[in-house]
């Protein structure tokens, strides 16, 4: 494969390089956004919802990225960019250098093999009317050069063990399954052509809890196994908290804060992943009297108009004028440059301090 | 227990026995059982539930999808489908009454103006086509025969009781003009509107996002301090429950299988189901780590497992497990749990095995 690093790639936004390893993915100041029109003969547009505006951060093999946020951020826009059902409206996603928002054809089949998806909701995303072996088995026929036709099905039940199903379910339907055995099978569909990045949109949150730690379980087993690198989307911190290397914090189409896990949950200098953490509620009930809440003042804007300059800075506590004028770009805080500290990580705020709102256990 | 003689004493709502009140709780379901009968069979969703709760106390209900929850509350508002769903067994007294054994119209001046719910779903809990003013008005105009406008004004009022902004404007605009935020806002204004004295809330905040989660639970503990109501909270969430609770009831496969004070049953479970769904919350010290995972599926109602309905589960289930259902045990004054072992689990303070 070809791994020259493109000589145009724009400075990387500043962020931890672990072991300097090549980012197996590059996302490069995407920006979607869905036009809003009026009338029915004579469609013009009024206006687009900013879905994504701007977002850039890397994904290095066998890492998993957590990506957190609110409804609404664009953290699941941002997934189906990754995986090429949405043409951005303008950016670039580099897997290995090269840009594929604008393959189609045989290439960008060819790419699509080695980025695969698992879907938040088990009920809607395997097709009722499909056995298991069919769907598992799907990849294949699209793929054939895979797996050979008279090998499929030893290869959906050598998957089907993987995930922890019993090989012989093989002729079920999907509504013969739990929600986590769905969910299973869900990945199980991810991996069948032994993908290299693996993007999971919310895969536990419509699970019991007793249920969701066993996916997460088995998400980190084979990640171990087969080297697989995790785009992590999550609105659970703690969830995330637990399998992300590195996390990023979405507001309103825009990464706010980026970092290595423990940077971000410990040392956040973003107010708002300060707010998001701190309205996390702990099950610890001795933690509720002496622990610091930051409640936030309204909803979040429409990104159809979200505010000018920063864009968090309607519900900001810290926010001024500049705030207002002045976009804050995701650097490295000027405060902490050169501190070599936790807090030494990007962060969009121009009045960016550290201030720990999870007391350490 | 007959009850009959407490029911026929008083009909009028009472002027408040002066000091009574404090020890009768103001809610006590007792051995409520609740069945649907399906095609595929009887599934049994509610075996025996137990709970109580006072003015100004908060009871947090913590259970998975189908471990019953949700019955029971409806058993207790009266708004169960019947059919299918069918009370069986059992009690709930309310303010002394026995609710069973009310007819429909004595029920019906209860629910909504004595004892009122929050659904999970604002969405699809409020009506499409009806204004939200219409919709919080109607408490009034039903229950107390205030004309349009008197209504419209005490909505209004209510809207501002639950810090939406703008409640004289957004008075007239629909639900589907409110965010996620402020919808669960009127529903909580109308529960509120006639100043019950209990609330059931069933999953009040899990369709919200954090920060606006935090904002809608503040506003209900606030709200419950200053009317001094009873709540029952529905939730999944450890945390949530952590943050207001002041006693827990865990449900299994339709029983009660711990119930404690707040505090103690973080520090110490004494049921394994509700260890292992401690231990399955991911912390930070153990990170790396596999996460404890409860083994297996919980159980489907048409099949509840012979025994203690947890045993295919348990880490630590025996023989009698299978065979024997294990009473509600008394722990102390406080505290009590449906299990053999229940003294073994809580003397357990081994650190989550990681047997998924």
């Amino acid at each position: 494969m070809t791994t020259a690093p493109r000589p145009a790639t724009p400075e990387r936004p500043a962020g931890p390089d672990p072991d300097g390893r090549e980012p197996i993915l590059q996302v490069r100041n995407l920006v979607k956004h869905f036009p809003l029109t009026q009338g029915i003969l004579f469609r013009k547009q009024v206006g687009a919802v900013q879905a994504v505006d701007g977002v850039s951060f890397d994904l290095y093999p066998g890492e998993t990225l957590g990506i957190v946020g609110e409804s609404g951020c664009g953290k699941s826009t941002v997934a189906r960019l990754l995986m090429n059902l949405e043409t951005p409206t303008s950016g670039e996603i580099l897997y290995k250098g090269e840009d594929i928002t604008r393959l189609s054809g045989r290439a960008l089949k060819a790419v699509r093999r080695n980025i695969q998806m698992v879907f938040q909701d088990p009920y809607t995303s395997l097709n009722p009317r499909m056995t298991v072996g069919d769907i598992i088995g799907e990849p294949f026929e699209i793929h054939p050069e895979v797996a050979p036709k008279g090998d499929r099905r030893r290869r959906v039940q050598e998957l089907l063990d993987v995930v922890g199903l019993n090989p012989e379910y093989i002729n079920r339907y999907p509504h013969q399954f739990s929600g986590g055995q769905r969910q299973r099978i869900g990945i199980a569909r991810g991996l069948a052509l032994r993908p290299e990045v693996i993007v999971a949109d919310e895969p536990v949150s419509a699970l019991d809890v007793s249920v969701q730690a066993q996916v997460v379980n088995l998400m980190e087993r084979l990640q171990d196994e087969f080297g697989l690198a995790y785009m992590f989307i999550a609105h659970d911190l703690s969830i995330v908290r637990h399998i992300a290397d590195r996390v990023g914090v979405m507001y309103l189409g825009r990464i706010v804060e980026l970092g290595a896990d423990a940077a971000i949950y410990e040392h956040p200098t973003h107010p708002y992943t300060q707010a998001l953490l701190s309205a996390v509620p702990v099950p610890n009930p001795e933690a509720r009297e002496h622990r610091e809440r930051i409640i936030l003042a309204g909803d979040v804007p429409s990104p159809a108009d979200p505010p000018s300059g920063c864009r968090f800075r309607t519900r900001c506590w810290k926010a001024q004028e500049l705030c207002a004028e002045k976009d804050p770009p995701l650097t490295v805080p000027p405060v902490f440059r050169g501190t070599a500290g936790p807090t030494e990580h990007p962060s969009a705020c121009h009045f960016a301090e550290e201030k720990q709102v999870v007391p350490p256990e | 227990m007959s009850t009959s003689g407490a029911t026929d004493a008083v009909m009028a709502p009472e002027p408040e026995p002066p000091g009574g009140g404090e020890e009768r709780p103001l809610l006590d379901v007792r051995n409520l059982h609740v069945e649907f009968r399906t095609r595929e069979g009887i599934a049994k969703a509610v075996n025996g539930v137990n709970y109580s709760v006072h003015a100004g106390e908060t009871l947090a209900v913590l259970g998975e999808s189908g471990s019953g929850k949700s019955v029971t509350a409806q058993a207790v508002m009266g708004i169960l489908d019947s059919p299918p769903g069918f009370i069986t067994q059992g009690e709930v007294v309310f303010q002394g009454r026995d609710l069973l054994r009310m007819g429909g119209e004595e029920r019906r001046k209860i629910r909504g103006a004595r004892m009122a719910m929050i659904f999970q779903d604002a969405l699809s809990s409020l009506n499409p086509v009806l204004s939200v003013g219409e919709q919080l008005g109607e408490m009034f105009r039903v229950h107390q025969g205030l004309s349009r406008k008197e209504a419209r004004a005490k909505a209004i009022e209510l809207m501002e009781r639950v810090r939406i902004p703008a409640a004289r404007e957004r008075v007239k605009q629909y639900p589907h003009q409110f965010s996620g935020g402020m919808r669960q806002r009127v529903m909580i204004a109308m529960a509120m509107a006639l100043e019950p004295e209990l609330i059931i809330a069933d999953e009040p905040t899990t369709a919200l996002d954090v920060t606006v989660q935090a904002q809608v639970m503040d506003l209900l503990a606030e709200l419950q301090r200053e009317y001094n109501m009873g709540l029952i909270l529905i939730t999944h969430d450890l945390g949530v429950v952590a943050d207001v609770a002041d006693k827990i009831a865990v449900m299994y496969a339709g029983r009660i299988v711990e119930s404690s004070p707040v505090h103690d049953i973080y520090r110490a479970p004494a049921h394994p189901y509700t260890r292992g769904l401690l231990d399955s919350i991911p912390r930070v010290d153990l990170k790396g780590q596999e996460l404890y995972a409860i083994k297996g599926l919980p159980p489907n109602l048409l099949h509840i497992p012979p025994g203690c309905a947890f045993n295919p589960r348990c880490p630590r289930a025996q023989e009698v497990c299978r065979t024997d259902v294990p009473p509600l045990y008394r722990v102390n004054q406080e505290r009590a749990s449906a299990c053999h072992f229940w003294k073994e689990t809580l003397d357990d303070d081994s650190a989550p095995s990681g047997d998924a």
